[in-house]
């Protein structure tokens, strides 16, 4: 066996996405056929999945197996957690974020929702849109993700009937119209498939000879990357102050470098900023990468922003570009989606993290929670494990904000219990 | 539709293990960089030179050296340490082995997995709350659910079923008095990509890394690297009666306990030549390198709950 990686090119785009279904749908069988086509299993991994099929009495060699978890997860039968995988094509990265497709594990779709900027729901074309395709719509639709693959599987049980999958498409496309899903700079394709045979995921197959849009992976390796669609405005949180002032280089007594990653929008050297809450005005005066020196720098990078000002500027503050400072605020409402198995109360007061910032937060009201599989919004007192509700929230210290909806970085926060230290809910300001 | 310049695979991977790096410097009060010399903790210093330089590391560097190390990655673990000007702790599972808390079953056994025990010992010493750790996602099945932010207990334990939940970039590194995260800012490299790095940084590694010359023999349908010199002068993996020594041409994937770590057969003399070689491998990295992953389907993920990396 001849194994060739494309994965020689330092200069690939990375794209991450998420896999919505359950293991009925196929999901395991899908991306262990990603992996498999796109020759990132090797020769060992083969024999040792091979074997385990033989095992089990299987004929083919069962692809899902290569997804197949933690031993806890095996005596259980079940999937507990996001799993991340791998692999890569020759022009691009591909992250994916494996999560369990189950109504109790709504968290688990959340979370890897949160970095995913592709999702594939899947629908067995036996069934078509059932609940769940409602909720993991839903859910990709909540956490923002701009681009939503609809993948018909086991295309092969219907005798690749084409209005068996047109018929899906329609449904899906009246549902996903009713939600909101159809808006502005997110868009819905579809793809008819048989994870089992491999047709029109990395090959075409010659099934379908009806369906002549993109395989699933072309689709894969035409969608965007993260933040390449709009024009944000220059957000840049500060992690970590550097003042090396101790150094054996005098030089650098007065150096003052200000860490971060930017996260969304541009900066150069020059641009005037204002560094929130306080109000500082300033010029950056340098941009650098370790010592290495820039004139500009994009989203997503890490680097140190030195100004021309001495300012007084602590972790948790927030640079931004002068003509696009936002009003730091008290008060925010915000989708939450509950984590831990522990209720909240509306008594506690919890810890909000918001980029690189920390303040104390006061439930205020709960306007209304959200069933996840009817959508529709019912009254609540309190919040229970993957329950998802739309909350008001009281803080002790002013937050720099954008709606998730426009800035998913400076939208999003997470709640923290400081009893256990641990995070108990993940929130997307409105 | 706007057309920005986005960032390549390596750029971004890069960016993120800055930003993972600055947060622990951000959120924990005592952290601690481990670094064996290896190639995964090599990257992980250039990082670091990328986050914090013009100033020092906010964290020193720590080895837990099983006494089975390659004399020629000891030296390379020193030498890099001295040339960056950062603080170098070593702590020995032979003094574990010493004070009695670690206990050999056979004089010679492989003693990755009581590099925990002597961890543990050197976080309690020292008072770490956060140890960066150069452990990859895509290593093992036991590291594909694994945080970017890992809690542990105070005895070291990993729970899967008790992970705090990971979103966006916020990560949550709080812990107790005691308990401890490690943090793993190359979660989401591949061996190619770590290789793709070391050629694009021009990264200097140890020797063993590199095409080299070395007697070995073939031991449970593996090759076993025999007659190996060790810092203390002494010599390790002697063959046994019967075993045919040859002198091979072979590098290293891995670099960890001599008891546990198997070359491969490899011309690759130079980092161009193993990215080639890695793009063309037939064999997983920890598969054809690693003795101690084989020995059950659960190996790794049961010393990571007994705090193993």
């Amino acid at each position: 066996m001849t194994t060739q990686h494309n994965a020689m090119n330092q200069n690939d785009s990375l794209l991450r996405f998420m896999t919505c279904g359950s293991v009925d749908d196929g999901k395991s069988t899908l991306i262990g056929r990603l992996l498999f086509d796109t020759k990132t299993i090797l020769a060992d991994t083969l024999t040792q999945i091979t074997n385990t099929s033989k095992k089990r009495g299987m004929e083919a060699v069962d692809l899902s197996l290569l997804t197949d978890g933690l031993q806890a997860e095996r005596e259980q039968g079940i999937t507990i957690d996001v799993a991340y995988r791998y692999f890569s094509t020759g022009t691009r990265k591909y992250i994916i974020a494996d999560a369990p497709g189950h109504e109790q594990y709504t968290r688990n779709m959340v979370t890897a929702a949160s970095t995913a900027n592709l999702a594939i729901i899947l629908i067995d074309a036996r069934k078509g849109v059932l609940t769940q395709t409602r909720r993991h719509s839903y859910l990709a639709h909540l956490v923002g993700i701009p681009h939503i693959v609809v993948a018909v599987n086991k295309m092969d049980l219907v005798n690749f009937d084409q209005a068996v999958y047109d018929k899906i498409c329609a449904d899906y496309l009246a549902f996903a119209t009713e939600i909101g899903l159809h808006r502005a700079g997110h868009d819905i394709s579809f793809i008819p498939m048989s994870a089992l045979t491999g047709d029109m995921i990395v090959d075409r197959g010659d099934a379908m000879p009806w369906y002549t849009g993109p395989t699933m992976l072309e689709t894969l390796e035409a969608a965007p990357p993260a933040h390449s669609e709009h024009l944000e405005p220059f957000r840049f949180p500060v992690q970590f102050v550097c003042r090396p002032h101790a150094s054996d280089n005098p030089e650098l007594h007065d150096f003052r470098g200000f860490m971060g990653r930017i996260e969304s929008g541009e900066i150069a050297v020059g641009d005037a900023v204002t560094v929130l809450p306080n109000g500082y005005q300033s010029k950056v005066k340098a941009i650098q990468i370790g010592e290495e020196q820039l004139q500009s720098a994009t989203t997503e990078q890490s680097v140190t922003l030195l100004l021309e000002d001495e300012i007084d500027t602590s972790r948790g503050d927030m640079i931004v570009k002068s003509a696009e400072a936002q009003e730091p605020v008290k008060q925010i409402e915000a989708f939450v989606c509950w984590l831990s198995e522990t209720p909240m109360s509306t008594a506690r007061t919890y810890v909000v993290r918001h980029t690189t910032r920390e303040s104390k937060a006061k439930v205020g009201t709960i306007l209304y929670k959200i069933d996840v599989n009817t959508l529709e919004e019912q009254p609540s007192q309190g919040l229970q494990m993957n329950d998802i509700a739309r909350i008001t929230f009281k803080l002790a210290q002013p937050l720099m904000i954008d709606s998730y909806c426009v800035n998913r970085a400076t939208g999003a926060f997470i709640l923290i219990d400081e009893s256990t230290n641990n995070t108990v809910g993940a929130g997307m300001i409105v | 539709m706007i057309n920005k310049k986005s960032l390549s695979h390596l750029d971004w991977l890069e960016s993120e293990a800055i930003y993972i790096l600055r947060e622990v410097a951000g959120q924990c009060s005592n952290p601690v960089l481990l670094f064996s010399g290896g190639k995964d903790s090599l990257c992980i210093l250039r990082l670091a030179e990328k986050a914090f330089r013009p100033g020092k590391f906010p964290f020193p560097l720590m080895h837990i050296d099983t006494g089975h190390n390659y004399k020629e990655v000891i030296d390379f673990r020193d030498q890099r340490a001295a040339e960056l000007g950062e603080r170098l702790i070593v702590r020995s599972v032979e003094d574990s082995i010493k004070r009695g808390t670690v206990v050999l079953k056979t004089p010679d056994e492989p003693r990755n997995k009581h590099q925990s025990v002597t961890l543990l010992e050197a976080i309690e010493e020292f008072g770490f709350d956060c140890c960066i750790g150069g452990a990859r996602r895509d290593e093992e099945k036991a590291r594909a659910k694994e945080r970017i932010m890992s809690f542990r207990d105070e005895f070291g334990q990993w729970d899967p079923k008790n992970q705090r939940p990971e979103l966006w970039n916020l990560y949550n590194a709080r812990t107790h008095k005691g308990e401890n995260i490690r943090a793993f800012p190359i979660s989401n490299w591949t061996e190619m990509d770590v290789w793709q790095y070391i050629e694009r940084e021009k990264l200097e590694l140890p020797s063993i890394y590199f095409a080299h010359q070395r007697d070995i023999v073939m031991r449970g349908g593996a090759i076993f690297p025999v007659n190996v010199p060790l810092s203390n002068g002494e010599t390790i993996n002697n063959p046994k009666a019967g075993e045919d020594v040859i002198n091979m041409q072979v590098r290293f994937r891995t670099v960890g306990d001599i008891t546990c770590t198997a070359p491969v057969i490899s011309d690759a003399d130079d980092v161009s030549k193993i990215v080639l070689e890695t793009a063309t491998t037939t064999i997983t990295e920890r598969g054809a390198t690693r003795l101690d992953d084989q020995t059950s389907d659960a190996s790794m993920e049961q010393r990571k709950k007994e705090g193993y990396f």
